[in-house]
């Protein structure tokens, strides 16, 4: 049985100014010990989705439907109070920003301690050692010190690590990490990173981690699905994304992605233009006023949506374009260009 | 702090008036009073209170009144005010400081009372409305908070007078004030009406204020990670929500507080109570000047300490302000 099987996943928003389609049928596994990278740009639908498994929206005016199986139960159509009782036990969140996303008047400790006595009858005090090891496994210097610091009071990753102490705290099988760091120092997110895998080893958890950065997921990514406009565009192993990527918006998140290696005079290559509105998604394949390949569907682009199909092993991809005329273009156009560069 | 307090009170008094041409023998004919008196008596009693005297003697004299009371020649013989001397009221022939300290209870109960009231029903009403934002709980209670900030007291508080203590007669009517050491019931029920009337005012103000703290903190991250953590809504809404909104509400209530120390005139007139604001009112009417510095001094001491005291709290509300 697959540990996190999400079917169909459909996360809508009904407002004032029409139907907002965050997240448009979206389909993934994830196995225990697993990592898989959800890629895209701003509301492309990552965070929803995110927190959409966690059953965050539920109660709100959102209209949520497919299928979360998370280990043989299903989510969307459980209670929310049920759906409760499994955050932050069996699933739990490591957020962006952890300046805001940490309590201000609270202290870390009791923020940690907080998180561990929702699913543990246990005193103050066991709650408290519990936090202090926690921190400590984190990798915070004097954590028994530390546990009755403020948040204020932590340097950016100490804050992110003390986060992944409170997410981790009461053992969750699935840990979600959105945007896990981006509020950080390049430096210090290279710890984070090395932290986040080291303790999904430990840990045995299923990692989804959310990022607009192709260089996070590349560290920890077993497997990769880049979003657009709410809706899956290509899904596979990271060996897949980063060596035979197939959709062009793929393309253009490989190009845009600073690399060492290149020279420094070098420019970036911008995807063009800017993501698509997800109440008024494009007509046919979102992503069309965009490409550059869209002439070669013949008009299709703009009429039809494409369908999420197999090329090879595994590998789905949502294009207009046949095939063989993709892995063309990929091997004789845009794959020299990303190494010339 | 309290320095420049008294300093500037007693300016608005004593110097202000001066600069704007009032001569000594003014400020003396208020103290003699009757229409008869011959200019020679006007002059012998503005030497006599030492109206001729430079400025800052005269304010030295005041402090020193209050700090080691003073003697007041009221030409019958000469009065002897204890510390803390406020001032010695020519016209009721009175100190000030006692009749303070006889209308303080008064005033004390009165905004106590009333802002334990507000406090509670405004905080409630705020956090209920902005968990259900836009339900007609909502628009019915921010419809009665705007009428609650817009009618003033002596309206609503005639208006419940006439309607409770006089139709249902199930309310005081006004005037009596019995202390609570006394006797706690009688204190209450004499109080109820003022304390509801005080308090809808405040209590309409703070619904608002509260439901604007709440609908902005509930839309925070650690809202987000409280319940991302399992908590159950209704402690997320407490513990993490509320507990943040509160912050801005400590420090205007504290003032607030403070500032209805010195007299709730309108509610004491209304309800003819004898506590500092009917006092001062009455001051002002008949232009007793040691009285009005006497109750201007409290007053202005009680927002000064409800200052202080606001600064402390934030600081334990707020960890992120802690003294170091």
């Amino acid at each position: 049985m697959t540990f996190l099987d999400v079917k169909d996943l459909r996360i809508h928003f009904p407002t004032d100014d029409g139907l907002v389609r965050a997240v448009d049928g979206l389909s993934f596994q994830l196995e225990r010990g697993k990592t898989l990278g959800i890629v895209g740009e701003s509301g492309s639908g990552k965070s929803v989705t995110s927190l959409g498994i966690l059953g965050l929206h539920k109660g709100g005016r959102v209209r949520l439907s497919g299928e979360i199986w998370l280990d043989g139960e299903e989510l969307v159509s459980a209670s929310p109070e049920h759906v409760r009782t499994l955050r932050g036990k069996r699933m739990a969140m490591i957020f962006q920003d952890p300046l805001s996303a940490m309590h201000p008047y609270y202290t870390v400790g009791a923020q940690i301690i907080e998180a561990y006595r929702i699913h543990h009858n246990v005193s103050k005090k066991v709650a408290r050692k519990h936090a202090v090891e926690m921190l400590d496994r984190v990798g915070i210097p004097q954590p028994d010190r530390r546990v009755d610091s403020y948040p204020h009071e932590f340097s950016g990753g100490m804050r992110q690590r003390a986060m992944i102490a409170m997410a981790l705290s009461c053992d969750p099988e699935l840990l979600i990490a959105d945007e896990p760091t981006t509020a950080l120092d390049v430096t210090v997110q290279a710890q984070i990173l090395d932290l986040m895998r080291d303790l999904q080893r430990d840990f045995n958890a299923g990692l989804i981690i959310i990022t607009h950065d192709l260089g996070v997921v590349a560290e920890l990514a077993d497997d990769i699905l880049v979003m657009y406009g709410g809706k899956c565009i290509e899904y596979g192993t990271a060996e897949d994304i980063f060596e035979r990527p197939e959709h062009p918006y793929t393309w253009g998140l490989l190009g845009s992605m600073p690399r060492l290696d290149r020279e420094r005079t070098e420019r970036l290559l911008p995807i063009k233009g800017s993501p698509p509105s997800l109440i008024n998604v494009p007509a046919g394949c979102a992503f069309h006023p965009r490409c550059s390949y869209e002439k070669l569907t013949g008009g299709k682009a703009g009429t039809v949506v494409p369908e999420l199909l197999e090329t090879e092993g595994g590998h789905l991809v949502r294009c207009h374009l046949p095939r063989d005329q993709r892995r063309a273009i990929w091997e004789t156009e845009i794959k020299p260009k990303l190494e010339a560069s | 702090m309290l320095v420049v307090v008294s300093i500037v009170t007693f300016s608005i008094f004593f110097v202000i008036p001066r600069i704007a041409g009032v001569t000594a023998a003014d400020f003396a004919n208020r103290y003699v009073g009757t229409k008869g008196a011959t200019a020679a008596t006007v002059a012998a009693t503005a030497e006599k209170l030492g109206l001729n005297d430079p400025v800052v003697v005269q304010y030295g004299r005041w402090v020193k009144g209050i700090v080691a009371g003073a003697e007041f020649d009221t030409g019958v013989g000469v009065e002897h005010c204890p510390a803390p001397c406020f001032g010695y009221s020519f016209i009721t022939k009175q100190p000030v400081w006692p009749d303070l300290v006889d209308r303080l209870p008064v005033t004390l109960s009165l905004a106590l009372g009333a802002s334990i009231i507000w406090l509670l029903a405004g905080v409630a009403t705020g956090v209920l409305s902005a968990l259900r934002k836009g339900s007609v709980f909502d628009r019915a209670a921010m419809t009665i908070a705007l009428a609650g900030v817009s009618l003033p007291i002596f309206f609503t508080g005639i208006a419940s007078l006439v309607v409770f203590s006089y139709g249902f007669k199930i309310t005081a009517p006004g005037g009596a004030y019995t202390p609570l050491t006394e006797n706690p019931a009688l204190w209450a029920y004499d109080l109820i009406l003022p304390w509801i009337t005080l308090a809808f005012l405040y209590a309409a103000a703070y619904a608002r204020l509260t439901r604007a703290g709440m609908l902005e903190t509930m839309g925070e991250d650690y809202i987000r990670t409280a319940r991302a953590k399992g908590l159950k809504e209704s402690r997320v809404t407490a513990k993490h929500g509320l507990r943040a909104a509160l912050t801005p509400i400590v420090t205007i209530f504290g003032l607030d507080v403070g500032l209805l120390l010195g007299g709730a005139i309108l509610t004491e007139s209304t309800f003819s109570l004898n506590g500092i604001g009917k006092y001062v009112v009455h001051a002002i009417n008949t232009g007793d000047l040691p009285q009005i510095l006497g109750v201007t001094t409290l007053a202005t001491c009680f927002v000064v300490l409800a200052n202080l005291i606001v600064d402390l709290l934030y600081a334990v509300v707020d960890p992120r302000v802690r003294l170091s």
